[in-house]
C-alpha cells in the first residue's frame, strides 16, 4: 500500500488546487483518519475537484481534454489506496458539457460518479467543502473546520479531495514518468494567452519570457488567478508562480487602481456565501467606502485586516489578497 | 480526557481537551462576547464576535468553534482582537434597524449591551435591511428581516431540532434571508422538492434570536392601553370593562430570570402583584383550569379505555390512543400535517380556555358581570397560545374567552416598562374562588406533567369504578387513597428524554403511555402509534417551561432548574390531585346541568387545515 505513497512523497507532490499543500500528508491523514476507525466502519471517499470556478485558471479545463485517461487513472489510485467506496469527479458545468462523453467512456465501470458542479454555486462552489455540502444537497457553502475533510467529509467519512491536476501528476508518479513540470494559465494583456506546460520551479519572469508575453509597457501582475491572487510590480517577479499556477498580466494603461478595485469587490459582494460577517457585511462595506468620492482609508484598511484576520473560510480571506498587494505593490511604489 | 495547560490573557490555566476556547474561558470568568452560539445548538461561527488571537497562529480564531489545545497562549482582548471583533459587531449592528423604544427585547439586548460595553458605534453604517420584509405567522409570531443578523438559529431550531422545516434561507451574500417555505425560491440549493410546510407557532425561532427579530407578535401595547382605559371605580360602572389576568403555569418559575433572579425562582406572589400593582382588577391562576383540564381529560380517556360506555359529551368512544390538546402547537400540527389523527386527540379545552372560560361563565354569573364586559388576559410561556386565543371554536355565546395573550417576556417588559421593582413587591395571592390549585395543575408546565395529572385522576376513577369525578358535596374524593391507589408520582412520565414510554398500572388496569418532550421527537412514536393508548405531546422541549414565550435565553440547563422548580411547587401542595380540588369541583357541579353551556366551556372541536 505505500508503494505509491512512498512515490508520491519522493516526488515531493504538492497539491495544484492553489492552497499547495503536500499531497502525501494528506493522503496519509485520510488513511490515518482510516485506521482509528472499527473494522465496519471504514467507509470513505475521493473527491476530484475539477470546479475551476477561479477566473483567470483554465489548466484543469485543458488537463481534462488533453489527459482526462491519466486524470481517472490518479483518480482510481487514490480509491486503491484508500479502499474508497467511491470517487465523484466534481465537474465544471462547462467541462461536463464539452467532455461528458468522454469522461464516461474513460471511467467505465470504475467506481467514479460525475457530479456536475450545480450551475449556480458561482464561485464558492469550488471550495473544498463547499463541493461537499453540494454533493450531499445542502446548501453550498464552506463547512466550519476543525474537523476537517480528511476525517470528517462526505456524509462524515473520511474525504480525500484533490485537484484535476494533483490527480494527473500522480498517475504520472505511479509510472515513472512526473518529470516536475506543471500547468500555467497566462492571461491578460499579453500576446499569446492559454496554458502552458513548464518546468515548476520558473520565476514568474522566465514563465513570461519563455512564451513570449513578457509586456513591452507598464504592467503589473497577478499571480494565482484574476480575484484572489496576489498583484506584483514588473520588479517583483523573481518568484515562482505559486498557488494555481495562474498569471494575469494587466497593462497599467488600461487598467487604472478604481477600475481593477471595483471589479474585484463586485465579483466579490456577489459571490460571498454570507455566512460570516466579515465576508458578508465587510465586504459590501469595503466597496460602500470604496466608492465613495472621499474614501475612508483607515476604514477601508480596517475592513481588509478583519476580511484576511476573522473570515470563516479561505476565500474570504483570499478576498483582501489581491486589493492589498495592489496597495502596497504598485501603487504605493508610485506614490 | 486528558489534562492540558494553557495561557489565557497570561493567566496560566489547566482544563480538558476537547472543550473549545469559549468553554475553558467560560468556566474561568473569561467572559468572550459571541452572538451567534448557542449551547444547545450546533457551533456556526459566523458572527465573528468572539474571535480571539493565538499565539503564532497567522489568523483569529473563534473561541466557539477552536479547541484547546495543550500550550495554547490566547488572548482575548489585543488590540488585534478588538479591533476585529468591534468591527464585526458594527457591522452586524448595521444589519439590523433600531426599533428599541417598543422592542420588547430592549432591556435584554445583547447588541446593546455589548454596543455599550465596547464603546461601540452603533449608527457607523447605514441600515443595509430597512426594506426587508416582516413575515407573520398567524398572530403568534414574526420573523423581522430587518433586524435579522444571520445568525441561523431560527433555522438550526425549526428545521433539525423541531424537524418543521417552515423557515428557508434564501439568496446568498448580502441577498441572504430567512424566508418562510412558501417564499422559498430555491437558490442555492439543488433539486430537492420540499414537503409543504406550515408554521406550528411554538416560536422556538423566538426563543433561540440573538437579536428580536423572530419575536412573538406583540400585544402589550393592546394591553397597555385597556388598563389605561380601564373604568376607574370597581363596581364596574356601566360600559367600563373589568381587567382580568390569568397566568400560566411555568410563568411563576420562570419570570424571575428576568429580572436576575436564580434560575427556578417560584415568583408566584411576585407575579400576582406585579399584575395587580399593572392595574389588573383580579388575578387568577391557569393552575385552577390545569384541574378542570385534567379532571375532563382523565374522565375522557377513561371512557376511550372502557370501550362501550362513551363519554357524554363530545368524546370519541374507543378511539385509542388518546393524544393531549394542551399544546397549541401541537394541535396546529395534527391539523396541518396528520388530520387523521385529529379524533384521537382528547376534545378537552387546554387550561387557559378552561379558567377564561369560567371566569367569563361562573365567576362573572357570581360577580354579576356581564361577560362582555370582562377583558381577560392570559399570561402564557407560549407564542401558540395567541393563536388558540383565537380560534372560533372556542368562542363561549358568541365571546372568546380570552381577549389578550402575552408572554412572560412582553409581562415582564411590561413590568419594567412601567417601572415597577418585581422583588420589591409584596407578595400576593391570586383571587378565588378561581385561585385554588392542585400539585398536579403545578406540573403542567413539565413535560410529561399533563400525563401525569391526568393519570392520578383517572386512577381514581378507575379504582372508584367511576366515569366521572365525585361532585357531591360531601362525598370525598380522598376515598380511593385508602383502597389502596394512593400512588401520586408517575415519574415514568417525567425527565428530558425525547420520548418516555412505559406501561403503568391503573386499579389493574395496563396503560400503555408515551410522553413526547419536543414536537421533532415525535417520528418514532407515529411510527408506532398502536403500541400505545395515552400519549402526551408537548411542542416545545421541556414542555411549556422551555415554550416560546419564556425568557431568553432558555437553555437545557437552564429547563432543569425551571423544572425542578415545578416539581418541588407540587411535592410541597397540600392538595395534589386534580379532583381534590374543591374549588374547581364546585365550577364543575355550576356547570352540570347547563348543556350547552358545559360542552362551551369544557370541550372543543378540531378543524383540518392546509
Amino acid at each position: 500500500m505505500s508503494d505509491i505513497l512512498s512515490k508520491i512523497k519522493k516526488a515531493n507532490l504538492v497539491g495544484r488546487g492553489g492552497a499547495g499543500f503536500f499531497v502525501a500528508e494528506k493522503w496519509l491523514s485520510v488513511a490515518k483518519a482510516l485506521e482509528s476507525k472499527s473494522a465496519d466502519n471504514k467507509k470513505c471517499f475521493v473527491v476530484c475537484n475539477a470546479a475551476e470556478g477561479e477566473p483567470g485558471v483554465m489548466k484543469d479545463g485543458c488537463i481534462l481534454e488533453h489527459y482526462a485517461a491519466r486524470v481517472i487513472d490518479g483518480i482510481k489510485i487514490a480509491i486503491d489506496f484508500l479502499s474508497a467506496e467511491r470517487a465523484f469527479l466534481y465537474l465544471n458545468y462547462a467541462y461536463h458539457k464539452k467532455l461528458n462523453k468522454k469522461l464516461a467512456s474513460l471511467i467505465k465501470d470504475a467506481k467514479i460518479e460525475i457530479f456536475v458542479k450545480p450551475i449556480n454555486s458561482g464561485y464558492i462552489g469550488g471550495e473544498e467543502s463547499a463541493i461537499l455540502n453540494a454533493i450531499e444537497g445542502k446548501r453550498i457553502e464552506p463547512r466550519l473546520r476543525p474537523p476537517f475533510p480528511t476525517t470528517s467529509g462526505l456524509w462524515g467519512r473520511p474525504t480525500l479531495i484533490n485537484n484535476v491536476e494533483t490527480f494527473y501528476n500522480v498517475s504520472l508518479v505511479a509510472a515513472g514518468q512526473f518529470k516536475n513540470t506543471r500547468f500555467y494559465t497566462i492571461s491578460g494583456d499579453c500576446p499569446f494567452e492559454g496554458v502552458f506546460e513548464l518546468p515548476d520551479n520558473l520565476t514568474v519572469e522566465k514563465i513570461l519570457k519563455q512564451t513570449d508575453n513578457f509586456p513591452k509597457f507598464p504592467f503589473f501582475i497577478q499571480v494565482g488567478g484574476n480575484v484572489s491572487g496576489e498583484v506584483f510590480n514588473a520588479k517583483q517577479l523573481k518568484r515562482p508562480a505559486s498557488g494555481a499556477g495562474a498569471i494575469t498580466v494587466y497593462s497599467q494603461a488600461k487598467n487604472d487602481f478604481k477600475k481593477v478595485v471595483k471589479n474585484w469587490l463586485n465579483f466579490y459582494v456577489n459571490e460571498s456565501c454570507g455566512q460570516c460577517a466579515p465576508c458578508r457585511e465587510g465586504i459590501y462595506r469595503l466597496r460602500d467606502v470604496f466608492m465613495k468620492e472621499k474614501i475612508d482609508w483607515r476604514l477601508f484598511n480596517d475592513l481588509l485586516d478583519n476580511l484576511s484576520d476573522a473570515s470563516f473560510c479561505a476565500l474570504g480571506a483570499a478576498a483582501a489578497v489581491p486589493i492589498k498587494s495592489l496597495i502596497k505593490n504598485v501603487y504605493h511604489e508610485k506614490n | 480526557m486528558k489534562k492540558i495547560n494553557l495561557k489565557i490573557n497570561g493567566r496560566r490555566l489547566s482544563c480538558l481537551e476537547g472543550k473549545t476556547i469559549m468553554q475553558v474561558a467560560h468556566d474561568n470568568g473569561i467572559e468572550i462576547p459571541n452572538l451567534c452560539y448557542h449551547p444547545d445548538l450546533p457551533v456556526k461561527a459566523n458572527c465573528r464576535v468572539c474571535v480571539v488571537e493565538i499565539v503564532d497562529r497567522k489568523n483569529l480564531a473563534t473561541a466557539c468553534s477552536t479547541p484547546v489545545a495543550a500550550g495554547l497562549e490566547i488572548k482575548t482582548d489585543s488590540e488585534r482582537v478588538k479591533r476585529s471583533r468591534n468591527l464585526n459587531l458594527e457591522l452586524i449592528f448595521a444589519e439590523h434597524i433600531k426599533r428599541c423604544p417598543t422592542c420588547i427585547w430592549r432591556f435584554n439586548c445583547q447588541l446593546l449591551e455589548y454596543a455599550e460595553k465596547y464603546k461601540i458605534e452603533i449608527t457607523h453604517f447605514s441600515d443595509r435591511k430597512s426594506k426587508r420584509k416582516v413575515y407573520k405567522f398567524a398572530n403568534a409570531v414574526e420573523i423581522d428581516g430587518r433586524q435579522c443578523i444571520d445568525c441561523r438559529h431560527c433555522l438550526d431550531v425549526c428545521n433539525d431540532v423541531q424537524k418543521i422545516n417552515y423557515l428557508k434561507l434564501t439568496g446568498k451574500g448580502i441577498d441572504q434571508e430567512i424566508v418562510p417555505a412558501s417564499e422559498h425560491r430555491g437558490l442555492p440549493f439543488i433539486g430537492k422538492k420540499a414537503k409543504p410546510a406550515d408554521c406550528i407557532y411554538c416560536g422556538q425561532c423566538a426563543l433561540h434570536c440573538p437579536a428580536g427579530a423572530a419575536q412573538e407578535q406583540s400585544h402589550w401595547h393592546l394591553v397597555e392601553k385597556a388598563l389605561r382605559d380601564k373604568s376607574p371605580l370597581p363596581p364596574f360602572v356601566k360600559g367600563g370593562k373589568v381587567l382580568v389576568a390569568q397566568f400560566a403555569p411555568s410563568i411563576r418559575v420562570s419570570i424571575g430570570e428576568e429580572f436576575g433572579a436564580p434560575y427556578g425562582k417560584i415568583m408566584s406572589g411576585q407575579v400576582v402583584a406585579a399584575l395587580k400593582k399593572l392595574g389588573f382588577n383580579y388575578v387568577f391562576d391557569v393552575n385552577f383550569g390545569a384541574d378542570i383540564t385534567t379532571i375532563v381529560e382523565a374522565e375522557e380517556l377513561v371512557a376511550r379505555v372502557k370501550s362501550g360506555i362513551p363519554p357524554d359529551k363530545g368524546g370519541q368512544r374507543g378511539v385509542l390512543p388518546m393524544l393531549t390538546s394542551c399544546c397549541p402547537a401541537w394541535i396546529k400540527y395534527i391539523e396541518f400535517y396528520r388530520p387523521d389523527l385529529m379524533p384521537n386527540l382528547t376534545t378537552a379545552r387546554s387550561p387557559q380556555s378552561h379558567s377564561a372560560g369560567l371566569i367569563k361563565t361562573y365567576w362573572a354569573e357570581k360577580m354579576k358581570i356581564n361577560q362582555k364586559n370582562i377583558l381577560t388576559v392570559s399570561i402564557v410561556p407560549c407564542t401558540a397560545k395567541k393563536f388558540e386565543a383565537g380560534r372560533a371554536e372556542l368562542k363561549i355565546r358568541g365571546n372568546w374567552p380570552i381577549d389578550y395573550c402575552l408572554t412572560t417576556r412582553e409581562l415582564a417588559w411590561l413590568i419594567k416598562k412601567h417601572g415597577i421593582d418585581f422583588f420589591k413587591l409584596k407578595p400576593a395571592a391570586s383571587d378565588n374562588p378561581l385561585g385554588e390549585s392542585s400539585g398536579a395543575a403545578a406540573i403542567y408546565g413539565a413535560t410529561g406533567g399533563v400525563m401525569e395529572s391526568a393519570l392520578r385522576t383517572a386512577e381514581y376513577l378507575l379504582a372508584t369504578a367511576r366515569d366521572t369525578v365525585c361532585l357531591e358535596e360531601n362525598k370525598k374524593n380522598k376515598m380511593s387513597l385508602k383502597a389502596g391507589h394512593g400512588r401520586v408520582e408517575f415519574k415514568q412520565a417525567r425527565g428530558l428524554a425525547g420520548v418516555k414510554e412505559a406501561v403503568v398500572e391503573l386499579a389493574g388496569k395496563k396503560l400503555r403511555i408515551a410522553v413526547v418532550n419536543g414536537i421533532g421527537q415525535i417520528q418514532p412514536v407515529f411510527d408506532k402509534l398502536n403500541n400505545y393508548d395515552y400519549i402526551e405531546v408537548m411542542a416545545c422541549p421541556g414542555g411549556c417551561i422551555g415554550g416560546g414565550g419564556q425568557p431568553i435565553p432558555t437553555t437545557k440547563e437552564i429547563i432543569k432548574k425551571r423544572l425542578e422548580a415545578l416539581y418541588k411547587i407540587d411535592a410541597g401542595a397540600s392538595v395534589r390531585r386534580a379532583h381534590e380540588n374543591k374549588e374547581a369541583l364546585r365550577a364543575l357541579r355550576w356547570l352540570k346541568g347547563k348543556g350547552k353551556l358545559r360542552a362551551q366551556v369544557l370541550y372543543t372541536k378540531y378543524r383540518k387545515k392546509s
